[in-house]
C-alpha cells in the first residue's frame, strides 16, 4: 500500500540529483577553462567607479539644497534666504548625522538591517530627556541652559547606551535575530518609560517636554544647531580616519580579529559615536526610524562598494538629497507640508521588511 | 611552536575544552580529529584568541595570546572559521587583499600587491579575481578564504575544516596546496579535519580529542592504530595499510572485528 507512494519519491529524486550534477559539473568546467574567465563581463556595478558616483550624490546634494534656497524667491528675499539656510543647514547637520551613523552602527554588527533607531538608540535618548525633565523639574532642568545643557544630555546618552547596548551586544551580538528582538523590546520600553513619566509629571513640566521634542526643522535653535554641526563635523573627520579599520570590522567578529583589529574596542567606540550622532540628530529633529536604514542603502545601491570610504559620505550625501529634496518636493512643489517624514518611513519601513525577507530567503 | 597549559574554554556553564595541555611544533602540518562536539573548533578559537579562555594559558613562540596585541598577533597567526558570512559585498580579489590589513592597515603596497597574487595564484583564484563571493560555488568562497589567510603571511595557519563544501578533487588540491605551504614556504598549518584519511595522507602530526580532553597526541603512525581511533570515535574502526599511507575504513566495518584487532 505505501509501495507506491515510495517508488514515485524514489524515481524524483534522482532526476534532481541530475540537474544538480549538471550544474555543478557546468560550474567546476568553467572555472577550469580560462577561455572564458570571468574578468569578460564584471558585475554592471563597477562599470563606474565609486569616484564618479560619489561625485554625482555630491552634484545631486549641492543641487537640491540650491534648489530648496532658492524656489520662488520673492520680495525680503535676504530675510528669506536666511531663514531657509538655517532650515537647510539643520536638515544636512540631521542627514550627515543620521547617514553616518547607521553605517558606523552597520559595520560594527556586521550587519545590514539593524539600525541605531531600530535598536532604539533614539528612545533612549527622549527617555533621558524625559527622566532629567522628571527628576530636576522644569526649573531645575532648564538651570543648566544652551550647549552646556546639551552636551551634559549628550554625556548621559554616550554612557547610557555603551552601557545598556555594550552589555546587550556582549550577550546577544553573536545573533542577529536575537539583537534585533532585544533592540525592539528595549525600544518599547523605553519609549513606555517616557510616556509613563510624561503622563504623570506635572503639566508646565510637559510642555518644556513637548518643546524640545518636537523641534521641527524650521525653528531649530541656532546656537544648538551650531553645536551641533561642529560636533558632527568633528565626529565625521574622526570615523573617517578609520574607515579601513571599520572596512576589517564589517567582516565579523572573526575575521577582525584574526586581522588583528581589538574587536570590542572598536565596537564600544564605535557605538560611543553612534551615540552621540543619534542624540545630536533626535535633539534637532526628534526621532525617526527607518531614515538611516534607507539612506544608508541608498548609498550602498549607488555606489556600488561597500569600502566606508565611499559610504560613510555616501550614506550622508543621501541623506542629505533625500532630507532636502524630499522637503523641497513636498513642501514647495507639492504642497504637502510635514507628510515627509511619513513617506520616508513608510519606504524605509518596506526595506527593512524586503531586507529581512531576503536574508530570511538566503 | 604553539603551546597550551590546562586550557579550558566555555560557553555559559558549559565547558567545552577542559584541561587542554598541547604542544604544537613550527613547521609541518597538524591534524584535529574527533568527533563531532569534541571540542576541536573551540580549541582553535581560543588558541587564535577569537575567545577566551577559562582557564590555562596559550603561547604562541612565547608570546601569550590574551596579552600580546592583536596586530602584532595577526602577524604570527591567521585563523580561518568553518563558516564565514559576510553581511558586506566583496569581490575575490578585495577579499583575498583584506589579508594583508595587518600589515599594510588598509594602505596596499606593491609588495602586498605581490602577496595577493601569489596567493590567488596558490588557489588557482585568478579567473575569479572580479566576481562577487556571494556569485561563487562553496567550494570557490572557501578556497577564495584560505586565500585570504595565505595572503595574511604568517607563520601558523589554522584551519577549521577547511574542506567543508569541497567536492573530492578540491579537497584533494586544497590538502596539497596546504602541505606544499607547510613544505615549501615554512608554514606551521593546524588544522581540523574530519576525514581521518586527509589526516593519514597530509599530516605530520595528529591530536585526537574526545569530550573535550586530548585523547592521545603524536605523530600520525601513533594515532592511527585501530583501538585508539575506535575508543576515540565509539566506532569500529580498521586501519589498513596502502601504498605505504594509513588508511581508516570506519564504512560498514562489523563491529565484532575490531575487537579481535
Amino acid at each position: 500500500m505505501s509501495a507506491e507512494p515510495r517508488t514515485a519519491t524514489v524515481r524524483t529524486i534522482p532526476a534532481q540529483t541530475t540537474t544538480a550534477n549538471v550544474t555543478q559539473a557546468h560550474t567546476t568546467s568553467e572555472h577550469a577553462t580560462p577561455a572564458h574567465p570571468a574578468r569578460t563581463h564584471p558585475a554592471p556595478s563597477r562599470a563606474v567607479g565609486p569616484g564618479v558616483r560619489l561625485a554625482a550624490l555630491a552634484v545631486v546634494a549641492a543641487a537640491v539644497c540650491a534648489l530648496y534656497l532658492a524656489w520662488g524667491l520673492t520680495g525680503n528675499w535676504q530675510f528669506l534666504i536666511g531663514r531657509r539656510a538655517l532650515t537647510v543647514a539643520t536638515m544636512v547637520v540631521v542627514a550627515v548625522a543620521i547617514g553616518m551613523s547607521t553605517v558606523l552602527f552597520h559595520a560594527v554588527t556586521a550587519n545590514r538591517i539593524l539600525t541605531p533607531s531600530v535598536m532604539g538608540l533614539d528612545a533612549l535618548y527622549l527617555a533621558l530627556q524625559t527622566a532629567i525633565v522628571f527628576a530636576l523639574g522644569a526649573q531645575g532642568a532648564s538651570l543648566v541652559a544652551g550647549p552646556a545643557r546639551f552636551v551634559l544630555e549628550l554625556a548621559a546618552m554616550v554612557g547610557a547606551s555603551v552601557a545598556l547596548f555594550g552589555l546587550v551586544m556582549g550577550r546577544f551580538g553573536r545573533s542577529l535575530t536575537l539583537l534585533l528582538l532585544v533592540g525592539i523590546l528595549l525600544g518599547g520600553l523605553l519609549r513606555g518609560v517616557s510616556s509613563f513619566l510624561q503622563r504623570i509629571m506635572a503639566p508646565q513640566e510637559f510642555i518644556v517636554l513637548q518643546d524640545r521634542f518636537f523641534a521641527d526643522f524650521t525653528g531649530a535653535d541656532p546656537v544648538l544647531l551650531g553645536t551641533s554641526g561642529v560636533l558632527v563635523a568633528v565626529l565625521g573627520v574622526l570615523v573617517w580616519t578609520r574607515r579601513h579599520e571599520l572596512d576589517v570590522v564589517a567582516l565579523g567578529h572573526d575575521l577582525a580579529v584574526c586581522l588583528g583589529v581589538r574587536h570590542r574596542r572598536v565596537t564600544m567606540q564605535a557605538l560611543a559615536i553612534v551615540a552621540l550622532l543619534v542624540g545630536v540628530a533626535t535633539a534637532l529633529v526628534g526621532p525617526t526610524l527607518f531614515f538611516g536604514l534607507l539612506v544608508a542603502h541608498l548609498a550602498y545601491a549607488v555606489l556600488g562598494t561597500d569600502r566606508h570610504a565611499w559610504t560613510l559620505p555616501g550614506a550622508a550625501l543621501s541623506g542629505v538629497i533625500a532630507l532636502v529634496g524630499g522637503q523641497f518636493l513636498f513642501e514647495r512643489v507639492l504642497g504637502l507640508e510635514g507628510s515627509l517624514s511619513m513617506v520616508v518611513e513608510f519606504v524605509g519601513g518596506l526595506l527593512f521588511i524586503g531586507l529581512i525577507l531576503r536574508r530570511t530567503r538566503s | 611552536m604553539i603551546v597550551t597549559e590546562h586550557l579550558q574554554g566555555a560557553y555559559g556553564d558549559t565547558i567545552v575544552v577542559d584541561d587542554v595541555s598541547i604542544a604544537v611544533p613550527r613547521g609541518g602540518v597538524t591534524a584535529l580529529v574527533g568527533p563531532n562536539g569534541a571540542g576541536k573548533s573551540t580549541l582553535l578559537a581560543l588558541v587564535s584568541r577569537l575567545m577566551g579562555p577559562r582557564a590555562g594559558t596559550v603561547t604562541v613562540d612565547g608570546l601569550d595570546v590574551t596579552t600580546t596585541p592583536s596586530d602584532a598577533l595577526a602577524r604570527r597567526l591567521a585563523i580561518l572559521k568553518q563558516d564565514n558570512h559576510l553581511s558586506v559585498r566583496l569581490t575575490v580579489e578585495e577579499l583575498v587583499a583584506f589579508g594583508r590589513y595587518p600589515h599594510s592597515h588598509g594602505r596596499l603596497t606593491a609588495s602586498d600587491h605581490d602577496h595577493v597574487r601569489r596567493a590567488m595564484g596558490y588557489l588557482d583564484l585568478e579567473p575569479l579575481a572580479g566576481r562577487f563571493l556571494d556569485e561563487l560555488s562553496g567550494g570557490q568562497r572557501q578556497r577564495a578564504f584560505v586565500a585570504m589567510v595565505l595572503a595574511q603571511d604568517t607563520d601558523y595557519i589554522l584551519l577549521d575544516e577547511p574542506l567543508n563544501n569541497l567536492d573530492m578533487a578540491h579537497a584533494v588540491r586544497m590538502m596539497s596546496q596546504l602541505r606544499a605551504a607547510a613544505d615549501d614556504l615554512g608554514r606551521t598549518i593546524v588544522i581540523v579535519l574530519h576525514d581521518l584519511n586527509a589526516a593519514a595522507a597530509y599530516a605530520d602530526h595528529m591530536v585526537a580529542m574526545k569530550d573535550g580532553r586530548v585523547a592521545a597526541a603524536g605523530t600520525v603512525a601513533d594515532l592511527m592504530r585501530e583501538d585508539l581511533l575506535s575508543a576515540v570515535f565509539d566506532l569500529p574502526v580498521r586501519v589498513l595499510d596502502v601504498d605505504g599511507v594509513k588508511l581508516a575504513r570506519y564504512y560498514g566495518v562489523p563491529v565484532a572485528s575490531t575487537t579481535s584487532a
